[in-house]
């Protein structure tokens, strides 16, 4: 049993209220942080490991560590809670379960990094949760947490709700900038980086809601004890939103020690595959990381196990390994056809991406339509090779990481299961009645977890 | 007494030049001009916050500073990344920079229509011109292209968002010279538009710019369509007294009749200054015009046949840089018959007599610019059936 921080109190009856969560405990990070210096609690977040739960993994206390500081001018905090990766909802559920953990840990920020304003940037189609945030700001507000002069030293902090509009891009963080000034939500162009240049030209932090979040129990106890918990540069817990074919999808917070192989098995997570079927490929960070076939998602090309953290997923470079990425655990077993899954992620990026820079405008529409042929039965073996080169010429030539995130999943389902899109090319009508157990899948044999 | 400015030293393409910081890759490599220059579809430095997004000018850095002599990881946009004191840059001498480019061209003409013949931009086209030099002959696109119908926003701009690359330089004119904006981009990925939402006609004194600054044909002027090819005019720079602008235009002039007016491009086709919608559509003939004298036309430019002769070639940068003969460049002297025959003899339209044996010989336009008769202020299109 994993050690919990974030949903620790997650089961505690009416912990969406203020007085609840009081009780066991909450906002004692406040009153601890506010009799601290506001570097001391950077130093804190610097000591303790934490990395950006957002995707991209940056140090949390480098970033915080690298926002100008200029005299005279306003700085902010916006979290961004516009998660809309498919397969990823861990946020979603800290925030309509647990809204108070974040307020909390968004006073404690706000007062590290000096800002008096702070954002939350919410996605649209999360409507009913902007309200259990409003409640739960309103609650810290008549408590004294938020306002001015916040437990009698001199702080004042208001955190103020956006919704977006329903746009994936506005999760890029200066794409949601820009939206949160009432603009086109198309990403800048870096440099200026936001810590420097962010909302409207101020320095600004743009941190997830789960790193947020986590800066709570840091302050409890205490950074170097947070250091402890997990295995190297992967530390603390992390929220995985489980989805796809398993016993038990859901979210689950794990303290980075364990392996995939346990993750996927074992009945305390997300308890193995469903009807006796086979594991085939799984999305271990949400939709953008590249796919990994069984026989590379639990062990690494070294033969090493592969366990749940930043460095072994990624282990082997985008040859063989993946990302941890957001945390959206896909899990696809023998019944399902990787190439409609490509193209559906695809359509996905088409219909996300801004359209602001050629390659990703372009080529995300022209690959979902090949995609579209060639599991609709149209498709030609030259297709493949078009794809690759499609997908090689979208990734890193954009302004922002949607291109990438575009390209990674059609890489690396060619790269790992081109035998099933050349089978879909030979076979067009077997492939639409019939989709599955083409690629070599390596399921486990013996299972060493109950 | 001034203070002695630091200048960064940097090198593109093994040419080393020195340039004030802030200075931008590309704007070095102007400095330095020749085949070495990226070109630009989206970037204007007449205006601000314009570039990145076409990614035509992507180049390779391969060292960022003195002090951190470490390569960028991606390729950057020239546009937008500012030089850094002893910084490598490397253009057309890197072929993974070639390589993008061309995946680039490719992109943008994946859904352009490609009706050249019939768009009144072609021979002034960035795009046309941008894809000679690093397109590929064909494509490997075999889909529907997406279309759009046309719109006239008002009486003098027609928009043909069919052609539009979205290279977000007409927003940018609106902002920052017309004062106003009535257009904008609406939805988003490819089928992002250039629209007015609900449509309206675009009003501010100074839009007419947007026409110039469009480097395909989606922007076009009503005054002007399908009146004449870019090839067969003659541009002449003049001025006049505007009360709203500083009045100095370029005519394209076919015979004694200005067909068009647009603003003066330089050589990486930007306008040197804006002009006002008055100037643009409705002075329209030579006596409003006092007349400074013929435009320099680059010689590699369409334009340029047969206005012109005795030009003096200038010098070549790419084949003691490449050791190799360009492969796509041409000139238009050398391959063209056209260019034996001077057109400035004929006032009418040439024909295919006019190249074959008699050069005097001209056709009949009916929509030919002439005295009392043809000239269609009201941008009227007998070839679109839902305009009057």
């Amino acid at each position: 049993m994993g050690r919990k921080l974030l949903l620790d109190k997650a089961h505690i009856e009416g912990i969406r209220n203020y007085d609840v969560y009081r009780r066991n405990g909450g906002y004692a990070a406040v009153e601890k942080a506010f009799k601290m210096a506001p570097a001391d609690i950077v130093e804190e977040v610097k000591k303790s490991g934490l990395r950006g739960r957002g995707g991209a993994g940056f140090p949390t206390g480098m970033k915080w560590s690298f926002l100008a500081k200029p005299e005279g001018v306003a700085r902010y905090l916006v979290c961004n809670a516009d998660e809309s990766e498919p397969g990823t909802f861990k946020d979603r559920y800290l925030m309509e379960f647990i809204p108070h953990l974040l307020i909390e840990g968004l006073i404690v920020s706000s007062f590290a990094l000096g800002s008096n304003r702070t954002y939350i940037y919410i996605r649209g189609e999360y409507a009913w949760i902007v309200d259990i945030l409003e409640q739960a700001i309103a609650e810290a507000n008549q408590a004294g947490f938020l306002g001015k002069n916040i437990l009698g030293t001199g702080f004042d902090c208001q955190i103020y709700v956006q919704r977006g509009a329903g746009a994936y891009i506005c999760g890029e963080e200066t794409a949601l900038l820009e939206s949160l000034e009432g603009k086109r939500g198309n990403p800048r162009i870096k440099p200026p980086f936001p810590a420097v240049k962010g909302l409207y030209d101020c320095p600004t932090v743009v941190n997830n809601v789960e790193t947020l979040a986590a800066i709570v129990p840091i302050l409890n106890i205490g950074g170097e004890e947070y250091a402890k918990i997990g295995v190297g540069r992967s530390t603390g817990t992390k929220l995985i939103s489980a989805c796809g074919n398993i016993n038990k999808p859901g979210i689950y917070e794990i303290d980075m020690t364990i392996s995939v192989e346990e993750f996927i098995y074992s009945d305390e997570y997300c308890g193995g595959i469903p009807n006796g079927k086979k594991l085939k490929a799984c999305i271990p960070g949400g939709s953008s990381v590249p796919i990994l076939p069984a026989n590379l998602l639990l062990k690494t090309v070294k033969g090493e196990k592969r366990m749940m953290t930043y460095e072994s997923l990624a282990d082997g470079g985008f040859a063989t390994g993946s990302m941890m990425g957001s945390g959206g655990f896909i899990v696809l077993d023998e019944d399902q056809c990787v190439v409609r899954h490509t193209m559906t992620l695809a359509r996905f990026y088409r219909h996300e991406s801004c359209g602001q820079c050629s390659p990703c405008r372009e080529g995300t529409g022209w690959m979902e339509k090949i995609l579209h042929n060639i599991e609709y039965g149209k498709g030609k073996m030259s297709d493949i090779d078009l794809l690759w080169d499609i997908q090689s010429k979208i990734e890193g030539n954009t302004i922002c990481p949607l291109g990438d995130a575009a390209a990674w999943p059609v890489a690396a389902a060619i790269r790992h299961f081109r035998d099933e899109f050349e089978w879909h090319v030979l076979n067009p009508e077997e492939a639409q009645k019939r989709n599955f157990g083409l690629a070599h899948y390596a399921d486990p044999l013996e299972v060493s977890v109950a | 007494m001034a203070e002695e400015k630091k200048l960064f030293k940097v090198t593109i393409d093994n040419i080393t030049i020195e340039v004030e910081p802030g200075t931008s890759i590309l704007q070095a490599a102007r400095m330095i001009g020749g085949d070495i220059v990226p070109p630009t579809m989206c970037y204007y430095s007449k205006l601000k916050n314009t570039g990145g997004y076409c990614r035509t000018c992507m180049v390779k850095v391969a060292a960022g500073s003195t002090a951190d002599p470490r390569p960028m990881p991606k390729l950057v946009a020239s546009c937008r990344t500012n030089v850094m004191d002893g910084m490598i840059v490397e253009n057309i001498t890197n072929p993974a920079v070639l390589e993008a480019r061309k995946g680039v061209v490719e992109f943008l003409l994946i859904n352009h229509p490609l009706d050249c013949p019939v768009c009144d931009q072609a021979g002034e086209c960035d795009l046309q011109d941008l894809s000679y030099a690093h397109g590929t002959e064909g494509s490997r696109f075999e889909f529907r292209k997406r279309t759009f119908e046309r719109i006239d926003l008002g009486p003098y701009i027609q928009l043909h968002m069919t052609r539009c690359i979205l290279c977000y330089r007409c927003v940018h004119t609106a902002n920052q010279v017309a004062g106003q904006r009535e257009h904008g981009v609406l939805d988003r990925g490819d089928h992002a538009q250039i629209a007015t939402y609900i449509r309206e006609s675009l009003d501010s004194e100074f839009i007419g710019n947007v026409i110039d600054v469009c480097p395909v044909g989606a922007l076009t002027d009503r005054t002007f369509r399908f009146k004449n090819r870019v090839w067969f005019t003659k541009p002449v720079e003049a001025h006049r007294d505007c009360p709203t602008c500083k009045g100095k235009v370029r005519l394209w002039m076919r015979g004694d009749d200005v067909l068009r007016v647009t603003g003066r491009k330089d050589q990486w086709g930007e306008v040197e200054d804006w002009i006002c919608n008055d100037c643009r559509f409705e002075k329209k003939k030579v006596s409003d015009w006092v007349i400074e004298g013929p435009t320099t036309v680059n010689r590699h430019s369409v334009i340029s046949q047969g206005h012109y002769t005795g030009i003096k070639k200038p010098g070549e940068t790419f084949e003691p840089l490449m050791h190799r003969k360009p492969k796509l460049l041409m000139d238009i002297h050398a391959v063209s018959n056209v260019n034996k025959v001077d057109l400035n003899n004929i006032p009418g339209p040439a024909t295919g007599k006019t190249f074959n044996g008699d050069p005097l010989s001209m056709g009949n336009n009916p929509t030919d610019v002439k005295e009392g008769v043809g000239r269609n202020m009201a941008g009227t299109d007998s070839t679109n059936p839902d305009t009057p």
